[in-house]
């Protein structure tokens, strides 16, 4: 039996994942029907939980795969939300177009800061990137022509009709969560993904392999914090109303964190899960008060330090089910029957991620 | 000129109280790479311990302290052996994740307790005497008291860790934690006594920090970013930079509060991301 004889076919999709992605592309149609069936309460509220979706995915691919522990997201998700209000509100330009301006905003602020917070690595970087978001929250509290402390509303969305508005915001809302895990998935499968991946797995062996270790995780950067902007933007023209405590809030960040370290970090499915866990808990402990962060807190550390992979990672390991596998398998089909049903990994059990 | 004298001079007392912040941050990241981001929430749990005793009995708070640092002493070692030693793997993000979800258990949880209000201790005409140092310029008491409580625990902690055994086994953990195990140093009771040793620095730092200012559930995060900028100011691997780099950051503050009201804390951040662009490694590095 030599090489030659076997035929073989390389291929990331098993027959589970084929499943799953047609039904991401169903539940695609039914997110962007609700404006057909739902009230204006489940659509504000679909908005919202969209918006911490995108911001936990930013936050998942910046950490779970860049390996770049940000605690200042809010930073970005700030300034996106900040330059909706003056392109929109002083610079006349229609709200709805103001929105993508938010994340490239955002992006150019992560590019030119990233000269300040890269030069910080780990745990530095974390609370260096919290600095910098308090930096940015006291300079535009200073502001007087955007409301200073107390903030401002955006009365230009007065114009446009009540239903046009809460239509639009929620099939912005939904594009960018859509484009946002469209977007994600295909890098991921891209060469910039494997690089992000070996990354993730070993900055060393990966800059040993030719990866440009710096570039990347720039890159890596700013792109979260496009879509950070982009979430700013959107949160606030849902809201209608900014000041400089909330659009530069911590609690950004929190949610963020939680989500992804709940769900699974450095998966593409954990945020998803994540968030459900997370408005479900909302949810549930609604009339507690703080009593929901502190379960969310115990529940994150809890994760951490029993099951680091978190509870999709911990699924995954349990039963072998990848819904979005990014790993290549070897299938082999040669001359003998047990052949064909033979599979090899190729990338071993990376996507376990760093346990 | 005198006014601005002036500003310096407190500047540099405020800096006493951010050394007492700042050397634990220092310890822990030294000694295990740890940074921990609840730091400033648990100096918070300090102050609110203290709190306790001094309603219920009464209690001068300065008498408080002792108790609350050895109490906080027996917690970080606790914590750090029960808990975070479980994290100190080849994941640099655990540990710092395990801790960010402390930080926020520890928020809420004290808001749950001790709602939003905010608190003081009160100490009497210690609080507020001051002595002229002559051209016009007075020096409070009660800060002087804070910056020569800061030095001395300064010198304590440097002695601490040139001439005793354990200041010898958190040297040699910090520089190989895997040959100074093979010399029968203990690296997880190590990291217990470097997270001690800075919750008992943090508890001192809390409830000065409560007589001289006041406090709330939500003071934490701010005390974490001035012991962080402290740290980073002052340069990795030096007790005495992040001492220096305390000053510095306490200057800033009310030089920057001198120009406008208000603009104190931004000036600490922003001198804190000078020295970031133009001294990566600190001003008083020994390490690199």
């Amino acid at each position: 039996m030599t090489v030659s004889s076997l035929s073989y076919r390389v291929s990331r999709n098993t027959s589970l994942s084929v499943v799953a992605v047609w039904l991401g592309v169903a539940s695609a149609f039914v997110v962007l029907s609700v404006p057909l069936w739902g009230s204006p309460a489940l659509m504000r509220w679909a908005v919202e939980v969209m918006c911490y979706l995108v911001l936990a995915q930013m936050w998942n691919l910046m950490a779970g795969y860049g390996g770049l522990m940000s605690v200042g997201m809010q930073a970005f998700v700030g300034v996106g939300a900040y330059s909706l209000f003056v392109f929109a509100q002083h610079l006349g330009v229609h709200p709805f177009l103001a929105i993508p301006l938010g994340g490239v905003m955002a992006a150019i602020a992560a590019l030119l800061t990233s000269v300040l917070v890269f030069r910080m690595r780990g745990g530095y970087f974390a609370i260096g990137t919290w600095v910098l978001a308090e930096v940015f929250r006291i300079a535009f509290s200073n502001v007087s022509i955007l409301g200073g402390g107390s903030g401002q509303s955006l009365t230009v969305m007065a114009h446009i009709d009540r239903s046009t508005r809460e239509i639009g915001v929620y099939l912005i809302a939904a594009t960018v969560l859509i484009g946002a895990s469209v977007a994600i998935n295909l890098l991921l499968r891209s060469r910039f993904g494997l690089g992000l991946t070996a990354l993730r797995d070993s900055e060393d062996a990966a800059e040993s392999q030719g990866v440009d270790v710096k570039v990347l995780k720039l890159q890596v950067y700013t792109l979260a914090s496009f879509g950070a902007g982009l979430v700013g933007a959107v949160y606030f023209t849902s809201i209608l109303r900014i000041s400089p405590s909330a659009a530069f809030d911590a609690n950004w960040s929190v949610a963020a964190i939680f989500i992804v370290v709940i769900g699974g970090i450095g998966t593409l499915e954990g945020p998803i899960l994540g968030t459900a866990i997370f408005f479900a808990l909302r949810w549930l402990l609604a009339d507690y008060g703080t009593w929901y962060w502190l379960v969310m807190g115990a529940v994150a550390v809890a994760v951490v330090v029993f099951a680091p992979a978190g509870v999709w990672g911990y699924v995954r390991t349990r039963w072998d089910l990848q819904l979005l596998p990014l790993q290549r398998r070897l299938i082999l089909s040669g001359p003998e029957p047990q052949r064909s049903v033979q599979t090899l990994e190729l990338a071993g059990k990376t996507e376990a991620g760093r346990t | 000129m005198v006014e601005w004298l002036d500003a310096i001079l407190q500047g540099v007392l405020l800096g006493g109280l951010y050394a007492l912040f700042a050397i634990g941050l220092s310890i822990t990241y030294g000694v295990m790479r740890l940074v921990n981001i609840a730091h400033g929430d648990f100096l918070v749990l300090a102050a609110y311990l203290a709190l306790w005793p001094v309603m219920q009995m009464n209690l001068n708070p300065l008498l408080a302290i002792l108790p609350v640092a050895a109490l906080m002493f027996c917690l970080g070692y606790s914590l750090q052996r029960v808990l975070l030693n479980r994290t100190m793997g080849p994941n640099p993000l655990a540990p710092l994740l395990a801790t960010f979800g402390l930080s926020i258990i520890l928020r809420n949880g004290l808001q749950q307790i001790f709602h939003s209000d905010s608190r003081s201790f009160q100490i009497g005409a210690l609080g507020t005497d001051s002595i002229p140092v002559g051209g016009g310029i007075p020096v409070g008491v009660f800060p002087l008291i804070v910056f020569l409580t800061a030095a001395a625990l300064m010198v304590f902690v440097s002695f601490l860790f040139s001439h005793t055994r354990i200041g010898i086994a958190l040297r040699a953990t910090s520089d190989d934690s895997e040959t100074a195990g093979l010399m029968g140093i203990r690296a997880r009771h190590t990291y217990g006594i470097a997270l001690a040793i800075s919750f008992a620095l943090i508890a001192v730092g809390g409830v000065f920090a409560g007589i001289r200012t006041t406090f709330t559930p939500e003071s934490g995060p701010a005390a974490l970013l001035y012991a962080f900028e402290a740290v980073v100011i002052g340069g990795m691997g030096s007790l005495w930079g992040t001492f220096a780099g305390a000053v510095i950051l306490g200057v800033a503050q009310t030089m920057g509060a001198k120009i406008a009201i208000g603009l104190g804390i931004l000036t600490g951040h922003l001198v804190f991301l000078a020295v970031l662009f133009f001294k990566p490694t600190g001003l008083f590095a020994r390490t690199q």
